[in-house]
């Protein structure tokens, strides 16, 4: 099996399993419980709070536990808007966010706040200015992704959310930054980020765990009410598995992001270098995108040249696989023609996907160019 | 209190010396969708069975649930039963009925006396419990003409029986009664209910799909397989076909007219589909369409796709509007299945401008440009098989 999807998910690492293992038999108490198999687990999970904590600048009392990074995007725009939307009623976005922003920011329009959405310009690029044009003293929060999870461009976070808040330093800035966290730096000072979220499975931990970072002094009203675990953020007795995993996952990958970048950096050279000798093969991704995803057009419906691929047993994305097969909206924002749209391709690797994979890869793509018909 | 269900049988009351085999039949079906549920006892007399728990705790509800959906049924209750005497069916009626007759406002009191030697005559049997349940329940009046519950007395061979409800039935035949079929299923709206109307008639269904991978996926053989399954609660037991179709496919894509892409695929299909049939002893196939619903189901298409059948094509919905077809979906519950956005074999190279009345002449010069013959053989070959069965 090669499998080219790792935005979609990616394989759990033997220390993420070692430690799902370890919740599950051994440290299986509940977190609040107060003896000692309780502690236990507590101090499980509050290390891995610190390893993530301390993988992004953050403190350890900033992280926040949640079920994955659409959990987390709630509670970040849906919690904002309920501590502050009273007074201020406007959200700005980028119109590349992933549907868990883009479809809550929806939601929250209809209870009747306004959404200002921000396309790339004619180039495909975003720019800082516009989103600080679009700024005003009723505006509550701005959310921006870090990584587009279909095409990999790197969106101006960072330069944006310091001009916003140099202007209007009560604008609270939110970042989606699962396709970028472990993958590029993800820093809170460096993002001038009020709020961070972060997914474990994206990771090489396990589906079913995520966080979000909120700056201390920032509020939110909780989603989900209960039992006050996670400060009263978040209810509900913590995934103590899932969280640990996620913790091990972090522990693992955090000291190596930037030799893993380059590592990945030279198999997407490698990767463009090979598709330029596939006649009828466009590009989608920008250059100086994120190289962990590389988005293409090979002129063959993606869905059939997916499923060309399943059959020998190498995985690719077409479009982003939450959307299963819907044609993405994402990429004509970024000036794809509809035709490229159409037949668009996500590869999305990790950093031990090798050269040989990216080969065959290659020869399966003009293989099956050759064979599918349109 | 002992309580069973009566089912009323539905026009295979009008047979003639075979009605037996077509009670058999009934029977057999009713023990498989309750074998799951318990053990119960299942007689037959005077066009009426009758379903006896033998077991306490079974759940009644599901019991009518699940055989209401058993083809050849005309109409079905639960009953309360009581010993042939009078006083035996005030005092059960009395307490059977306590809740519903408690909420309503009209009532009447319905009786059949089929042992003629019951002393007491319908109409005594109506006025007298009549009589004692407007006394009991002062919130009744007597409404004989539409009343909100009807008490029925039903004097049998062996028992009483009192009931107040009288539920329709799924009617049409026994399912095995009619034979057999084979139904081409593709994944739509349609051909689940078309599969569904036939059933109702006594034909046991088995089903053909075509899969075309990589131009189809894994998740759209899936969706046909869930709705088999969903079937099974009408059908019974299906016997699901699958056929490796790609080849085929990239071989009209490659050497037919455009314009008639779809119709010659659709005659491939009728032919593996026969062929098949006729390994199974299926007398006939199943689709469907309607008329004129897309270009490949005008008259002039059918005529051709049916040019090449040997056995009859049975088409159940062909005189019915998209929304009449929609609401026997949404009952049978394969509407939401039906409507998963996974590509089918039918929308392969679907051709811009199809002809929408195909000369059969032209089709088959298209079609006889190319051997097919080799292909259909490797396809009828290399067909896979599943069964599903009534599984709940």
């Amino acid at each position: 099996m090669i499998y080219l999807d790792n935005a979609a998910t990616t394989k759990p690492c033997p220390e993420a399993v070692r430690a799902v293992v370890d919740a599950v038999t051994e440290n299986f108490g509940n977190p609040s419980s107060l003896h000692r198999a309780g502690l236990n687990a507590q101090l499980a999970v509050d290390r891995a709070r610190k390893i993530i904590a301390a993988s992004i600048g953050a403190d350890s009392g900033e992280i926040y536990f949640t079920s994955g990074a659409t959990e987390s995007n709630n509670l970040a725009l849906r919690g904002a808007m309920g501590a502050y939307g009273r007074r201020k009623n406007r959200i700005i976005i980028s119109s590349v966010e992933h549907a868990a922003v883009d479809e809550t920011v929806s939601a929250l329009e209809k209870q009747g706040f306004e959404a200002v959405r921000i396309s790339p310009r004619a180039d495909g690029l975003l720019y800082a200015e516009d989103f600080l044009n679009a700024c005003n003293e009723k505006t509550c929060i701005i959310s921006m992704m870090l990584v587009n999870n279909e095409t990999g461009h790197i969106l101006p976070v960072g330069e944006t959310f310091k001009a916003v808040k140099k202007r209007f330093p009560e604008i609270i800035t939110h970042c989606d930054c699962v396709q970028g966290y472990m993958k590029i730096p993800v820093n809170v000072r460096a993002l001038n980020a009020d709020m961070i979220s972060l997914s474990g499975h994206k990771v090489h931990a396990v589906k079913g765990a995520g966080a979000l970072y909120i700056k201390k002094g920032v509020r939110v009203t909780p989603i989900v009410t209960g039992g006050h675990q996670e400060k009263g953020i978040r209810s509900g007795t913590e995934s103590v598995p899932l969280i640990t995993a996620f913790g091990a996952a972090v522990e693992k990958y955090n000291p190596t992001v930037s030799g893993r970048y380059e590592k990945v950096s030279t198999l997407k050279r490698h990767l463009l270098e090979r598709l330029s000798e596939v006649d009828g093969v466009t590009v989608n991704s920008p250059e100086n995108g994120s190289p962990y995803v590389v988005n293409i057009s090979a002129g063959r419906r993606s869905e059939i040249m997916l499923h060309f691929m399943e059959q020998k047993e190498i995985y690719i994305s077409s479009g982003s696989a939450c959307s299963k097969g819907q044609q993405s909206g994402v990429l004509r924002q970024f000036g794809v023609k509809p035709k490229n749209a159409d037949s668009a391709l996500r590869i999305s690797m990790t950093s031990e996907t090798t050269a040989e994979e990216l080969d065959i890869f290659v020869e399966t793509l003009r293989e099956g160019i050759g064979k599918i018909r349109n | 209190m002992k309580e069973i269900v009566l089912v009323k049988y539905g026009e295979m009351v009008l047979k003639g010396l075979n009605k037996k085999s077509f009670e058999d039949m009934l029977t057999k079906n009713i023990k498989r969708r309750l074998k799951s549920l318990g053990q119960f006892r299942i007689t037959s007399a005077q066009s009426t069975t009758y379903i006896t728990p033998l077991d306490d705790d079974i759940d009644l509800e599901e019991v009518v649930d699940r055989v209401g959906k058993i083809f050849g049924i005309a109409a079905l209750c639960r009953a309360c039963v009581c010993e042939k005497d009078f006083w035996d069916i005030t005092a059960k009626s009395l307490e059977y009925l306590d809740e519903v007759l408690s909420n309503a406002k009209t009532f009447k009191v319905n009786a059949k006396r089929s042992d003629k030697a019951f002393p007491m005559k319908s109409p005594e049997i109506c006025t007298e419990l009549g009589g004692i349940l407007l006394e009991k329940f002062p919130n009744l009046t007597v409404d004989v003409k539409n009343p909100e519950v009807t008490v029925t007395v039903e004097i049998r061979d062996t028992n009483a029986y009192v009931h107040a409800e009288n539920i329709k039935g799924a009617g049409g035949l026994p399912v095995g009664s009619s034979g057999k079929a084979m139904l081409l299923l593709s994944g739509g709206i349609d051909s689940p209910v078309a599969g569904y109307m036939m059933a109702k008639r006594g034909v046991h269904i088995a089903a053909i799909h075509y899969v075309s991978p990589p131009y189809t996926s894994d998740r759209a053989q899936m969706k046909v397989e869930q709705l088999c399954e969903k079937l099974t609660d009408y059908c019974g037991g299906i016997a699901f076909y699958c056929v490796p179709f790609t080849e085929l496919q990239e071989a009209i894509k490659d050497n037919c007219p455009e314009e008639f892409f779809t119709i010659i695929m659709r005659r491939l299909m009728m032919e593996i589909a026969q062929r098949i049939a006729a390994k199974d002893n299926c007398l006939a196939l199943v689709t469907g369409e309607s008329v004129g619903q897309v270009a490949s189901q005008t008259m002039a298409a059918i005529a051709c796709t049916d040019a090449v059948c040997r056995i009859p094509v049975f088409r159940p919905l062909v005189g019915m509007d998209k929304t009449e077809i929609i609401d026997i979906a949404r009952k049978i519950d394969t509407f939401e299945t039906s409507t998963l956005p996974y590509e089918d074999c039918c929308t392969v190279f679907t051709p811009r401008h199809p002809k929408v009345r195909p000369v059969l002449a032209d089709v088959e010069k298209a079609q006889n440009a190319f051997d097919f013959e080799p292909l259909i053989q490797k396809a009828v070959e290399n067909t896979e098989m599943k069964t599903f069965t009534y599984s709940k």
